[in-house]
């Protein structure tokens, strides 16, 4: 006797706990296996875009900390290297080793993020709150440095809206000191956790030409096995001045670029960015943070693409000048819009309860996919 | 590492048929016009070959080049006619390190371009943004749908410079 099978579809979202804000995915099934899977994004779309036409170079600071709000400085920094490219303008060094420090904070404060979701997402509770207490502390080293917690308005094109606090580098090094153990504790609870290493090794394996096709980058890049970082391979700021590793997945648990590789690089970036943090609190010069910041912005003609690493993969800002105060176009690559493509490629043929594995390790956020 | 006038000359040799325009006046960064009914064939050729390899597109972007005439519709407002809709590409190499910047333009009143989508995916859902925003038509594409907008989204392109805000939709009242 045969049974009679059918498709179903079935609507994950846009209010669903694990997919980390208003995203709806479209699950076709054949019982408990995808077939396929249609994003819709669009729900959180503003079209900051536009606004940006109708501001001055200035005015859309504040704008670019709403995309992805969890690497809020990342945002400021990637905008403001496009306008000083357009501008032509140099700043002075310690602004530069300052949006360093505080990239590489965001960097961590973002990591924690993903990485207690993902946990949460799958079933263990606990590191999200261990997490959390440690994203706090960074939170408050944002607070006494420019007084906001999540939207900084913080890197001005040509410089800094204040200079660091004067406890900014004794607290920073004692978080520092506290956090290297914890990362030890993260690990002993989740990332060798057999139960998060069932879950999560050989779930969503992404080969590299796959990847590089996608326009992946950042972590998920990473975790396929390909050093590829825009802090090395295509260097700004500062960051030529510092020693640090790229970590790259290499299959540990499973095969190389499943979701424990993407999760376990992110682990071992916060490590390497707390390397960086401390070299550059070691090198900090001294130094006026606001001298270069210019009264009026007024481009010439033309255009540019400048790029950085923000947490979650290639931040581009293409920025069209026409030669006056505000800008005639502005185009965002966000980092998670490019990720979240992936998604059909990577669920086909795993179980529902995958989705929800390979979704947080794709780590997005959603105010960047729909800006 | 080839620089844009190199892989220009290279362009150019490979495609003699081929409207190709290098600039380089404007400052920070040069480009290669293209025609937009042979982007696809130049980009297979692009990521191909052994001396070029693009195999990553960094970003695609719609831009309204704004160079129509200013004319005035029955309610008064001021909407532009003729002109250009332009898509810019930027594409990179991750094995030879190289950047490459093409720019292609196509009329604003019906604009076609052809998709790169099935050379490089990272182009689906970049087309769509722009179609979605600029309204223009990637031949070929394998999904146009809008995706920021919501699908019945039918009061036009919100990136346009002349793009009017509708007074309702589905009943509720836009500017508030």
């Amino acid at each position: 006797m045969s049974v009679r099978t059918e498709e179903m579809v079935l609507n994950m979202g846009p209010q669903h706990p694990s997919t980390h804000g208003v995203l709806r995915l479209e699950l076709t099934l054949e019982g408990e296996i995808v077939t396929k899977v249609v994003p819709h994004i669009g729900y959180l779309h503003r079209c900051f875009e536009k606004h940006c036409e109708a501001m001055t170079y200035q005015q859309v600071v504040p704008y670019t900390d709403r995309m992805d709000y969890l690497a809020a400085m990342g945002n400021e920094l990637g905008y403001a290297i496009a306008v000083e490219k357009l501008l032509n303008i140099q700043v002075p060094e310690r602004v530069e080793y300052i949006r360093v420090i505080m990239a590489e904070l965001q960097r961590i404060a973002s990591h924690l993020v993903a990485i207690g979701t993902y946990g949460a997402d799958i079933g263990a509770f606990t590191p999200f709150l261990y997490c959390f207490r440690d994203r706090e502390k960074i939170l408050h080293l944002f607070e006494i440095t420019c007084g906001a917690r999540l939207l900084y308005n913080y890197i001005w094109p040509g410089g800094l809206s204040h200079d660091l606090h004067p406890d900014f580098v004794r607290l920073t090094r004692e978080f520092i000191k506290e956090f290297r153990p914890n990362l030890v504790e993260l690990n002993n609870l989740l990332t060798y956790n057999r139960i998060f290493i069932d879950r999560t090794a050989n779930v969503g394996i992404l080969p590299v030409e796959t990847a590089i096709n996608f326009g992946i980058t950042g972590p998920m890049l990473r975790g396929s096995g390909m050093k590829w970082d825009l802090r090395k391979d295509d260097p700004y700021s500062v960051y030529h001045k510092f020693d640090f590793e790229i970590p790259v997945g290499e299959g540990k648990m499973g095969t190389v670029g499943d979701s424990w590789d993407r999760y376990f690089v992110r682990v071992r970036e916060m490590e390497e960015s707390l390397k960086i943090i401390e070299q550059a609190l070691d090198q900090l010069p001294e130094g006026d943070v606001t001298s270069a910041i210019p009264k009026r912005i007024k481009p010439p003609v033309g255009q540019v693409y400048a790029r950085i690493e923000n947490p979650r993969g290639e931040l581009g800002y293409f920025l069209i000048s026409d030669g006056s105060t505000s800008p005639f176009r502005v185009k965002v690559r966000a980092p998670s819009f490019v990720n979240l493509q992936i998604m059909d490629e990577l669920c086909r043929g795993h179980m529902v309860a995958d989705v929800v594995a390979i979704l947080g390790s794709v780590d997005i956020v959603l105010g960047e996919v729909d800006r | 590492m080839k620089n844009t006038e190199e892989i220009f000359l290279i362009l150019k040799n490979n495609f003699p048929d081929s409207e190709l325009t290098l600039k380089t006046d404007i400052p920070a960064e040069p480009f290669i016009i293209v025609s937009p009914f042979d982007v696809d064939k130049i980009s297979l050729f692009l990521r191909d070959n052994s001396e070029l390899q693009f195999d990553s597109l960094m970003c695609l972007s719609g831009v309204d080049d704004f160079n129509g005439q200013k004319i005035k519709d029955e309610a008064g407002n001021e909407i532009m006619q003729g002109g250009t809709l332009s898509v810019y590409y930027h594409l990179e190499s991750t094995s030879l390190r190289h950047k490459v910047v093409l720019k292609t333009s196509t009329s604003r009143d019906n604009p076609e371009v052809v998709s790169v989508s099935e050379i490089w995916q990272a182009a689906n859902w970049h087309e769509r943004e722009a179609y979605d925003m600029f309204g223009i038509k990637f031949i070929n594409h394998p999904d146009l749908r809008r995706i920021l907008m919501p699908y019945d989204w039918e009061f036009g392109y919100p990136l346009r410079k002349d793009y009017q805000n509708p007074e309702f939709y589905q009943g509720m009242k836009v500017p508030y």
